[in-house]
């Protein structure tokens, strides 16, 4: 078994920071990635808020950037999916593929990431990819002319939700606060824009339709207990995230939500092993934070190879 | 290159390429505007290699060839479907990883 001095699992901007940062340093730096790198970052229409950027740039060129500037630096890339992981004292980390595979390294970070949170209510898996999605830059060109229901009041709520005024007729956003989470400038934007109608203090119970799709929408006001319907082809659904993370059930200590807990150097609680980005138990989930988490994990992991 | 193994699918060909094939076809409905097909389209590339002789894959885009879509109600990107003798056997909507679709594959060629 071939070690190496460090594996990346996951090719996200934390995991492609990681690797330009340990690629850099000097170590044998391997990134395994289960698709083609960039994680969430690729269904990401506009970037916004990566500074340096000044006039955004679309999620595409971002990861294309960050991955060709990572491979300058000579980091390996392999298609896998990781199953599972173990240290073995007292120097190495051994990654388990699905695949049967096992590949070894003095030093493993982990950058799985997250995925969208699902709401959990009828409907919603049966009309999964007919009429209910979770990626608007992905389906939005479906539903030209249609109306359609956004779910969720964050920055990504907001901002697909803008987005979707593109296509449909109508996008009506549907958030069970009283006032939405967005930053500011999102707020302002989608006040400004007459395609979108707010619907406050209301929860979506269930999606109806047939074998032609999504018909509908069920939503309960939470002040006055009204339920209604709402017509509706597309549903999107932004309402938060959960980690990457099942297969480390027992291997790293998690957080109640499942993202993984370390220490200010990414340390994870399993010696060798570290984790950075959305797979991370933190504040804020960004593309910034995810390329920090990358670099100051890198950089650890170095400390600790190097032994200085 | 892996890519020489997967065939470019559109609505003229669609009936005899797909529905009219001796083997088992998997179609990956895809766009270039879409982050997921791009994150995908790697797997599905090794896939037709893989499967070379048992399985045909087959890539359509969307924006080229939106009747085949609509009249199997795709409304999200990437689909896969998989067709044997005609029929849709499997869907899998959103960019999964290699075994997941493997395991569909499993399914029509064994």
């Amino acid at each position: 078994m071939a070690e190496r001095d460090l594996i990346i699992i996951g090719g996200g901007p934390a995991g492609l920071t990681a690797g330009l940062y340990g690629s850099r340093a000097g170590l044998q730096t391997l990134l395994v990635e289960k698709l083609s790198p960039g994680g969430q970052v690729l269904i990401t229409d506009q970037v916004e808020n990566y500074p340096g950027f000044p006039e955004g740039l679309s999620g595409f060129e971002l990861v294309e950037k960050m991955t060709a500037h990572a491979r300058k630096f000579g980091m390996e890339e392999m298609n896998g999916e990781v199953i599972g992981m173990e240290y073995h004292h007292p120097e190495a980390v051994t990654v388990k593929l699905a695949d049967g595979n096992t590949l070894a390294a003095k030093a493993v970070i982990i950058a799985t990431g997250a995925g969208h949170r699902r709401l959990e209510i009828p409907g919603e898996e049966e009309f999964t990819g007919r009429g209910v999605s979770y990626c608007a830059t992905c389906d939005g060109p479906f539903f030209r002319d249609q109306e359609v229901a956004v779910i969720g009041g964050g920055d990504s709520a907001v901002q697909e939700a803008i987005f979707l005024t593109k296509f449909a007729s109508r996008v009506y956003l549907i958030h069970r606060r009283d006032r939405l989470r967005a930053v500011k400038a999102l707020q302002e934007r989608a006040f400004e824009n007459p395609k979108i109608e707010f619907i406050y203090d209301s929860v979506v119970k269930r999606f109806d339709g047939d074998e032609s799709g999504l018909r509908s929408v069920t939503i309960e006001n939470l002040r006055n207990g009204k339920v209604s319907d709402l017509a509706v082809g597309g549903g999107f659904i932004f309402v938060g995230m959960v980690p990457n993370t099942g297969f480390l059930k027992g291997v790293v200590d998690l957080d109640g939500q499942g993202f993984v807990i370390t220490d200010e150097w990414m340390k994870t609680s399993a010696n060798r092993i570290f984790a950075a980005g959305d797979c991370r138990s933190k504040p804020l989930l960004q593309i910034v934070t995810a390329a920090s988490d990358g670099a100051t994990a890198a950089f650890a992991a170095e400390h600790l190879i190097y032994g200085v | 290159m892996a890519d020489d193994k997967v065939i470019h699918v559109t609505d003229a060909d669609f009936e005899t390429t797909v529905l009219g094939a001796d083997l088992p076809v998997l179609v990956d409905f895809w766009a270039s505007w879409c982050g997921p097909c791009r994150a995908i389209a790697p797997v599905v590339e090794e896939l037709a290699s893989e499967y070379d002789g048992k399985v045909i894959v087959a890539k359509m885009n969307v924006d080229e060839s939106p009747a085949t879509p609509g009249k199997y109600g795709i409304r999200a990107i990437p689909t896969l479907i998989l067709f044997k003798d005609g029929q849709v056997v499997d869907q899998i909507t959103g960019a999964v990883g290699k075994a997941l679709i493997e395991a569909a594959l499993t399914k029509v060629t064994s």
